[in-house]
């Protein structure tokens, strides 16, 4: 009880109990605990994944990467490869798993591609159901994933027949964010144009992607406006988010900044005018906590009350 | 007809197909109106098939392969400076993506120097956009050996037409996507099939997406993978006439295909110019300067070098060996024409 009228900022009135500094405490404890985030990374192989993704986090999640030819590609089938990294940044500890699929979409025949990624969705809830409904809960390690990003061909017209069936196939089972990676193929009308195209799909598929929350009424009024700004973008102008990736840098105006450099001209990732890659990791960054709770509230219990229906329990 | 177009080019003499035909016996050098004695005049010959060609105008059949969205239309108006192909630009609400692939020929008459070449565009849409595409190959090489069955046909007729309407493909651009990484398995197999009875000239399309390093890299990898499973595109190997053909040729195979290329109809003002390109919030991409894109490569080699030699090989090759094989299967005789008179298709 000292302790909390210790780190409250209000006086000692009347009637004042102190639970109001619970939020703190949550807050404190999860800084020492960590975070933990799942995100699955689902698209036809050349789309710029893993580009974005090392992009992203500010690491090279893929040190040896092994790319096969075609071939290769003709026998295999779709893998599932997770990895791990632990990303500190002020003192909270993240510890971050990318989920990848290669071979999704690669086939001459991708009729099944997407079984293996359903089934990896389900295993893990099925693991934390498992974990959650044993004896000892205290250490469940939640695996599920989080977040899902989808890759969209900057090179089509707008979604494919495997993106719709893939998307109406999941948005049950995981927060699906449709991402076109490689945007600087595209003229700034012709994004326009392929977003309306998209979300014109999306819509007439009844396909549910993530929707951002309102902000609550108590959040500070900085993350009221971040939410705003985020919100207009989720309408027809930003998603799918037209994102670019890159890890080197280049030199422009005296500044090194991360970009690609082409015989007309700079691409720079981290500028607004040039890609949504910016509001795509504020969106990330800011929504980690959104994005468990969904899985959590809506995907698990979706999956857990399917379940437990079926083995009559 | 199609649009018409009257250009004052100094490359008019190029489009004129050369003639392949060398001379037996050194011809002593001479001037034109020379009449020195052992002056013949067979050099004319020349300029009489020059005059010829002008006079009837040619045929070129050009078929574009890939999967929707690779520019392909853009990049056929884009090499032929006209709307011959009608853009798709994303597909309109009742126009879907087709089921099945679809073969869509439409002719435009182009008229260059006094010379008039009538281009029919060959459009495969649906080609790899579906979920399953095993055998998505199958009705493009089905349409391409039903018009080397036409020709046959009208070849074996009694009362032949002097000119037999030529509806064979001679060129077939394949458009790989510039994932940058390797072919996909429906591109190794496509070519795979189709390598033994078109001409195919792989492009990687809507290069502006790779950097220089990147498309250097990207063609490697791809001129190595088409090598590794014997995949002969065009200009093949084997009919290369002569070490001059050797030479020049080699260099296009080793080096410069797959052509990296970016096609536009648009125009922007660059340096003063007027110039084909796109334009990004980073820069104006100019589709003819060749540290830009290599369309100005294959805009060369297709028309300004290698269209006649295209057209040849298709007859002389592709085309007789269909023969062949028809004229084994049917017992070394011609197929049976009952018609006397075929109702052919008006190209126009």
């Amino acid at each position: 009880y000292t302790q909390l009228l210790f780190s409250c900022q209000f006086s000692d009135s009347a009637g004042y109990v102190g639970f109001a500094n619970l939020p703190n405490q949550v807050h404190r404890k999860s800084v020492k605990k960590g975070f933990e985030f799942t995100l699955m990374v689902v698209g036809e192989s050349g789309l710029g994944k893993s580009t974005l993704i090392n992009s992203l986090f500010l690491t090279d999640l893929y040190p040896e990467r092994y790319i096969p030819g075609a071939a290769e590609k003709i026998e295999r089938t779709v893998q599932i490869e997770a990895s791990t990294v632990e990303i500190e940044e002020r003192g909270v500890k993240l510890r971050l798993t990318v989920v990848d699929t290669p071979g999704y979409g690669d086939a001459i025949n991708s009729q099944d591609c997407f079984k293996t990624i359903i089934q990896y969705i389900d295993n893990q809830f099925e693991r934390y159901l498992h974990d959650e409904s044993g004896l000892n809960r205290r250490h469940i390690i939640d695996n599920r994933v989080h977040c899902c990003f989808y890759f969209i061909s900057p090179f089509g017209h707008g979604l494919k027949p495997l993106d719709v069936e893939f998307m109406k196939a999941l948005h049950g089972k995981v927060n699906i964010v449709p991402v076109i990676a490689k945007a600087d193929t595209l003229t700034l009308k012709e994004r326009e144009r392929l977003k309306r195209r998209v979300l014109d799909e999306i819509s007439e598929h009844g396909i549910r992607i993530y929707q951002l929350p309102d902000a609550d009424s108590d959040e500070d009024e900085e993350f009221k406006e971040q939410t705003r700004v985020l919100k207009a973008s989720f309408t027809p102008n930003f998603i799918p988010f037209a994102v670019i990736g890159s890890n080197q840098l280049i030199e422009v105006k005296g500044k090194k900044i991360r970009g690609r450099l082409y015989p007309w001209g700079v691409v720079e990732v981290e500028n607004p005018e040039h890609n949504d890659f910016l509001k795509l990791r504020t969106m990330l960054v800011t929504h980690m906590q959104d994005l468990q709770e969904v899985t959590q509230d809506l995907h698990y219990e979706n999956f857990r009350s399917e379940r437990l229906k079926r083995t009559g329990k | 007809a199609g649009p018409v177009e009257s250009k004052n080019e100094a490359a008019m003499s190029e489009l004129v197909p050369e003639s392949r035909q060398k001379p037996v016996v050194p011809m002593k050098p001479t001037g034109i109106n020379a009449n020195l004695l052992g002056y013949i005049g067979i050099d004319t010959i020349i300029e009489q098939m020059r005059k010829k060609t002008m006079k009837t105008g040619f045929d070129f059949n050009i078929m574009v392969v890939g999967q929707s969205g690779l520019g392909k239309s853009t990049l056929v108006n884009t090499l032929f400076k006209s709307q011959v192909s009608r853009k798709s630009s994303g597909w309109n609400r009742e126009e879907k993506i087709p089921k099945t692939v679809e073969i869509k020929a439409i002719g435009h008459v182009i008229e260059e120097g006094g010379v008039k070449m009538k281009l029919t565009v060959i459009d495969t849409p649906g080609f790899g956009d579906q979920i399953n595409n095993e055998n998505c190959w199958e009705p493009i090489e089905k349409y391409i050996n039903e018009q080397y069955e036409k020709f046959l046909k009208e070849e074996v007729n009694i009362a032949r037409k002097k000119r037999i309407p030529d509806t064979r493909v001679h060129c077939c651009l394949y458009f790989i996507s510039p994932t940058g990484h390797s072919l996909r398995p429906l591109d190794l197999e496509f070519m795979k099939h189709l390598s033994k009875v078109v001409n195919i000239i792989p492009v990687i399309a809507k290069a502006d997406t790779m950097t220089l390093e990147e498309k250097t890299e990207f063609k490697q990898r791809v001129r190595k993978e088409l090598e590794v499973n014997g995949i002969e595109f065009y200009p093949q190997k084997e009919f290369d006439e002569d070490l001059e053909d050797k030479t020049e040729n080699d260099k296009i195979r080793q080096e410069s295909m797959p052509f990296a290329v970016v096609g536009s109809d648009k125009e922007y003002q660059v340096n003063g110019k007027r110039v084909l390109g796109r334009k990004t919030p980073w820069g104006i991409i100019e589709v003819e300067n060749l540290t830009h894109c290599e369309f100005a490569l294959l805009r060369d080699f297709v028309i300004r070098t290698h269209l006649q030699d295209l057209k040849e090989v298709t007859h002389n090759i592709h085309y007789e060996t269909y023969r062949a094989k028809r004229l084994n299967d049917n017992g070394g005789l011609p197929p049976m024409t009952v018609e006397t008179e075929e109702n052919h298709e008006s190209n126009l």
